[in-house]
């Protein structure tokens, strides 16, 4: 099995599950509803703290898309008939994680207009921001992937993805948030390279990372 | 995991003389340092938790360095013995990681008016300490002895990579701390205690590692042995 079928596996799957999408697209959209509530009606602090708002509801979100992207490959031990196969288990992982990240993204970009809609924000760079979901979306897929599979079947799943993506995902979160910012109000400081620069160095390091470690994790 | 390697329990009393050494050195360290050094010129007292902190902030760095070689050690040779030194280096250096945030709050209150602040390496040390918390929680999920010890080899690869990313994006984002100290910037009547106690805390950490590597030993020893068989069996 090649990266391309892995891929349309993967596309596959996610089209035939695409009723938890929007089930996940509901949970982002309640979750930047209640940042609203939790920061008061001041327009101002609300277009200040907009960018976190959207990564945050974006993060949580990605463990409960992550945690059911691996679901399907567990129920009926799909999984060990794929690892059967004359096939590296790199590119299963990087079948899963590409369609992850895709996910993350349509995710982000539907969350967008929620949250121009209830944070009065105005969107300068749409093309740019897209593109910056993008990698954030790919930071967050590489390690959570990874690490979905290995939650998925162990005990006490639903707290154990969290609690090993959270802390690892740090330097995406704070890249993702400045540059966010930085496109929706302007950076004459010349700011916005260095912060892609970085999330770009954490992508490379754990795209190419977790590909190579993920044998391991599915190993029997 | 190597199929033929048995699991094999040291005995000798190496780790017990280093642990006691440790604590002999930490304490002369630590009675040069409250009695016998001068305080500080603009911090006067508050200063002296640096004979403690420091020697914390070097040997937890290093507990979690160590814990990625045995990673790699489980990675490569498949080894019991390596599982065993990972498992208690990580519980080691949570320790130390742990003890560390709550020195240097103590510290930051009287200096800079606050219990935290989000100076890169206070704040590296807090996403290390929950990046390896999460590795003792996944070897508490995870039931099979194999499996364990190969994600949280993984697991261990990954959060290690992780810190100097953390690192560099906390400093872009914020920084406050002061810069480090060499020997060369730092009068010998601060550094005779530091050193005492760099090396009290290294022996009392490598004790502490062994013996918790024996421990580890044991139970793996008997998660790995075979179920006794049934009474009438054959």
């Amino acid at each position: 099995m090649t990266l391309a079928d892995a891929l349309r596996k993967d596309v596959l799957l996610q089209w035939r599950t695409r009723a938890r999408f929007l089930a996940v697209l509901a949970f982002g959209a309640v979750t930047l509803l209640l940042f609203s509530f939790a920061a008061g009606p001041d327009t101002g602090a609300l277009r200040r703290h907009a960018p976190g708002f959207l990564w945050l509801a974006l993060l949580l979100s990605s463990t409960l898309a992550l945690a059911e992207s691996f679901q399907a490959e567990f129920e009926q031990r799909a999984l060990e008939g794929l690892l059967l196969l004359p096939a590296p288990a790199r590119s299963l992982f990087y079948g899963k994680a590409l369609v992850n990240a895709a996910h993350l993204t349509l995710l982000g970009g539907a969350l967008v207009p929620l949250a121009v809609v209830l944070y009065d924000l105005a969107l300068p760079r749409p093309g740019a921001l897209l593109g910056l979901l993008a990698l954030g979306a790919a930071g967050l897929s590489a390690p959570g992937t990874l690490y979905a599979a290995m939650a998925s079947q162990a005990r006490a799943r639903q707290m154990l993805l969290p609690l090993l993506l959270f802390p690892l995902v740090v330097p995406v979160l704070l890249s993702t948030v400045k540059a966010t910012a930085l496109l929706l109000t302007g950076d004459p400081m010349g700011q916005l390279r260095s912060w892609l620069l970085l999330l770009v160095c954490f992508d490379a390091v754990y795209w190419s990372l977790c590909g190579l470690l993920f044998g391991r994790v599915v190993e029997e | 995991m190597n199929e033929a390697e048995t699991v094999t329990v040291s005995r000798g009393p190496l780790p017990w003389v280093l642990g006691g050494l440790g604590l002999v050195l930490l304490a002369a360290g630590s009675w040069l340092g409250l009695f016998h050094a001068p305080g500080e010129r603009h911090m006067g007292d508050v200063q002296r938790i640096m004979y403690v902190h420091v020697p914390t902030a070097w040997n937890g760095m290093l507990a979690f360095t160590f814990a990625f070689a045995c990673a790699l050690g489980v990675l490569w040779r498949g080894s019991w013995r390596w599982d065993c030194r990972l498992e208690a280096s990580v519980e080691v250096g949570v320790v130390l990681a742990a003890l560390l945030c709550i020195q240097g709050s103590l510290w930051a209150r009287p200096t800079w008016g606050v219990w935290w602040d989000w100076d890169p390496r206070l704040t590296t040390t807090a996403v290390m300490l929950f990046l390896f918390i999460g590795i003792l929680a996944l070897r508490r999920f995870v039931d099979d002895p194999e499996r364990r010890a190969s994600w949280s080899a993984v697991a261990t690869v990954i959060a290690y990579a992780d810190v100097p990313l953390v690192y560099f994006s906390v400093r872009w984002w914020n920084s406050l701390h002061q810069v480090q100290s060499s020997p060369e910037t730092v009068s010998s009547a601060f550094y005779l205690p530091l050193r005492l106690n760099a090396f009290g805390v290294l022996f009392l950490m490598s004790g502490l590692i062994a013996l918790r590597a024996r421990l580890a030993a044991l139970r793996l020893r008997d998660e790995l042995a075979p179920p006794p068989a049934a009474p009438g069996a054959p």
